[in-house]
């Protein structure tokens, strides 16, 4: 078992009457990336608030590189990077003004920070627009700022929330590979997420729902329970056979996708294929068992009333 | 028809907005109810009650008979004797009263003479109190047996009157300084009022606290720049109140400068203040208001701070510009020396500790 970087038991948090975060565990190890998938609103920037100090839980223990949190938040603040789920820098400011500020807001040195920048600028493709302001840049570059901004104190632990959403699938695939960089450098991450792709490439995931930790482990893991539980359909009518299967008590969710339905099966479902042939009598249906995605591991752990 | 029904669909948006929006709300109500208060009860042009000084020289009847007559007039208030014009004349430069009584040591004397039979020394520099106390130099004088009653004709007048700083009676002199304390005001708080919370509103804040900055180290940062912004503004005003508008500056720099720190460093701590307390900027500009409207109508800017009632003047005293107010034209126009205007300075002071202190208390470093 490797180290833990961060550990939190029956963490909750409630804003009056809405309950946002309720009774969630946590075991982080150190040097992964673990992401938060979940959709607005299922509490994922409301955890991240509460594991660097911003905000107090209402119940519940966190430990952060072992320190006790919200108590020894401000230890915890030299040794960990944060980018907001809105750009937080300044747009008046230029990419090297930015840097230069948040490096001696931590308190790195005049020489320090000037290597350090450098450096930065370099790995994030940002040397030929160091005196370009924020305000202007894209959403891909600004990024790639926000990121190279929160790791100018080296830190060993980083928070992401969201950092992809403004930003095209290239970048996104550039942006990941930073991570992945990082990562092997031993810095833990931790990246909210709404997107499948993305989530897909952590080391471990825990999939959130209206503040509730609904599933969590590595992809593969998750995808591993849904072995046998997914069936392809196609041909007939798939409006009418869409209707018809999700009356069955077996089938969990149905998703029309392009020319086919995808239809997720309730654990225990042993032979889905005769289970639903025998209840969609229809010869010209095509039946075929495919691989899981990790939306169906969404879809199956988050479904509305599902009891698994 | 179908525009009508826009306008409304518009017109109920907009009352279910002002009804939410409780700052604006406050603003519909507060502000008649301010602006009435202030000018039609706190504020009166007719001036009375001024603070005056008296120096006895002559220790006579007709000395006790004469200043009980000043008295009753109700335009002035002795508060306090001086034995001699010099310290009475320092307390004028101090501004502890706004003019002195002298009578002299053959007062009996001058008035059998028919001849005045004492002197006012005015502080010239507010034409209201100077017209009011000019008001006086002709009073009727009714003095006890041992004078003849016939010595007093219409023509003589009962005082001489000396009016010190500005002679001419300008009303200039006394409103290029006074102006110092409202634009500051105005352009100070509003300023780092706003300041933190555009901060707030971009989402650089979210940033900034989880950095191992301090409260305290992030509200200094963020005022430092201003006090220069403050002091530019100081030069050019005075500059070309000298200039342009001729207002002759008494006083020395140095002295200018420790009364003018102090209350740039009020000004900003207060909007610092308001911009932990405010949601918006729309928000912070409308505190601000709330600051500089009593600023400009109570601190003795536009009427003179002795003339209103007591009430007004206690609020007044809250008021960092009510205190510059006095320190600027002590400094500017009487030449007083920062020295002899201690309890305004430590006033401004303590003001920004006390303000600086709840701003970053109240700033806490978390978004609960």
């Amino acid at each position: 078992m490797t180290e833990l970087a961060i550990r939190a038991k029956h963490l909750c948090k409630h804003f009056g009457d809405v309950i946002a975060v309720d009774d969630v565990d946590l075991e982080i190890p150190a040097g992964e990336i673990y992401g938060f998938l979940g959709p607005n609103g299922s509490g994922k920037t409301t955890i991240i608030r509460m594991l660097c100090g911003l905000l107090t839980p209402t119940a519940g223990e966190v430990s952060v590189l072992g320190l006790d949190i919200p108590a020894q938040a401000e230890t915890l603040r030299r040794n960990f990077g944060y980018m907001t789920q809105k750009f937080a820098l300044y747009d008046d400011l230029t990419v090297q003004e930015n840097m230069q500020f948040m490096s001696r807001i931590h308190g790195l040195s005049r020489a320090a920070a000037r290597t350090r920048i450098e450096e930065l600028l370099e790995r994030y493709a940002l040397t030929s627009m160091r005196s370009r302001f924020a305000g202007a840049m894209s959403g891909g570059q600004r990024q790639r700022l926000a990121l190279a901004v929160a790791t100018l104190h080296s830190p060993t632990l980083l928070f992401l929330d969201e950092p992809t959403s403004a930003v095209d699938p290239e970048n996104r695939r550039d942006f990941w590979e930073k991570l992945f960089d990082l990562s092997d450098a031993g810095t833990t991450v931790l990246v909210s997420t709404h997107y499948m792709d993305e989530a897909e490439r952590c080391h471990h995931l825990a999939i959130l729902e209206t503040g509730h930790l609904r599933n969590q482990g590595t992809p593969q893991e998750l995808l591993g329970q849904l072995h046998d539980r997914v069936v392809e359909i196609s041909g007939g009518d798939l409006r009418h056979v869409k209707r018809e299967a999700l009356r069955l008590p077996q089938v969990q969710s149905v998703a029309q996708q392009g020319l086919h339905l995808r239809v997720l099966l309730r654990r225990g479902t042993t032979d889905p294929i005769s289970y639903l042939r025998e209840h969609l009598p229809d010869s010209k249906l095509s039946l075929t068992c495919t691989p899981p995605s990790l939306e169906d591991v969404f879809v199956a752990s988050t479904a509305a009333g599902d009891e698994q | 028809m179908s525009a009508l029904g826009r306008v409304g669909a518009i017109t109920a948006k907009e009352f279910k907005q002002l009804a939410r929006d409780r700052v604006t709300f406050g603003m519909i109500v507060m502000i008649p109810l301010m602006q009435l208060i202030l000018f039609g009860y706190a504020i009166s042009t007719m001036v009375r009650h001024i603070p005056v000084a008296l120096v006895d020289n002559s220790g006579s009847g007709a000395a006790r008979v004469i200043s009980e007559q000043v008295r009753v007039t109700q335009v002035v208030d002795i508060v306090s004797h001086y034995p001699t014009a010099a310290e009475a004349e320092a307390a004028i430069i101090a501004g502890t009263v706004r003019a002195a009584l002298i009578l002299p040591e053959n007062l009996t004397q001058r008035a059998a003479g028919g001849e005045p039979v004492g002197q006012w020394l005015v502080d010239g520099s507010d034409t209201m109190v100077s017209s009011a106390l000019l008001g006086l130099r002709t009073m009727p004088l009714h003095l006890e047996a041992g004078v003849p009653p016939g010595a007093y004709q219409a023509s003589t007048p009962s005082f001489e009157v000396a009016l010190f700083f500005n002679p001419e009676r300008r009303s200039e002199v006394n409103i290029v300084p006074g102006l110092t304390a409202i634009i500051l005001t105005m352009t100070l708080v509003l300023f780092t009022a706003v300041a933190l919370v555009r901060e707030r509103e971009r989402g650089n804040l979210e940033l900034l606290i989880t950095t191992p900055i301090h409260p305290l180290e992030l509200m200094v940062g963020k005022l430092v720049p201003y006090i220069f912004v403050g002091l530019v503004q100081v030069t050019i005003i005075l500059g070309l109140g000298r200039l342009v508008f001729n207002v002759p500056f008494q006083g020395e720099i140095l002295s200018l400068a420790a009364v003018t720190l102090p209350f740039i460093a009020a000004s900003l701590a207060l909007g610092l203040l308001f911009s932990t307390l405010a949601e918006t900027q729309m928000q912070a500009m409308q505190m601000t208001f709330f600051i500089l409207m009593p600023s400009i109508l109570l601190s003795g800017f536009m009427f003179p701070f002795d003339a209103m009632p007591l009430p007004a003047q206690y609020i007044a005293e809250i008021l960092p510009a009510t205190h510059y107010m006095r320190l600027i034209r002590a400094v500017f126009l009487r030449g007083a020396h920062a020295a002899q205007l201690l309890p305004d300075i430590l006033w401004l002071l303590g003001f920004t500790v006390v303000m600086l202190a709840i701003a970053t208390k109240r700033f806490r470093k978390s978004l609960d």
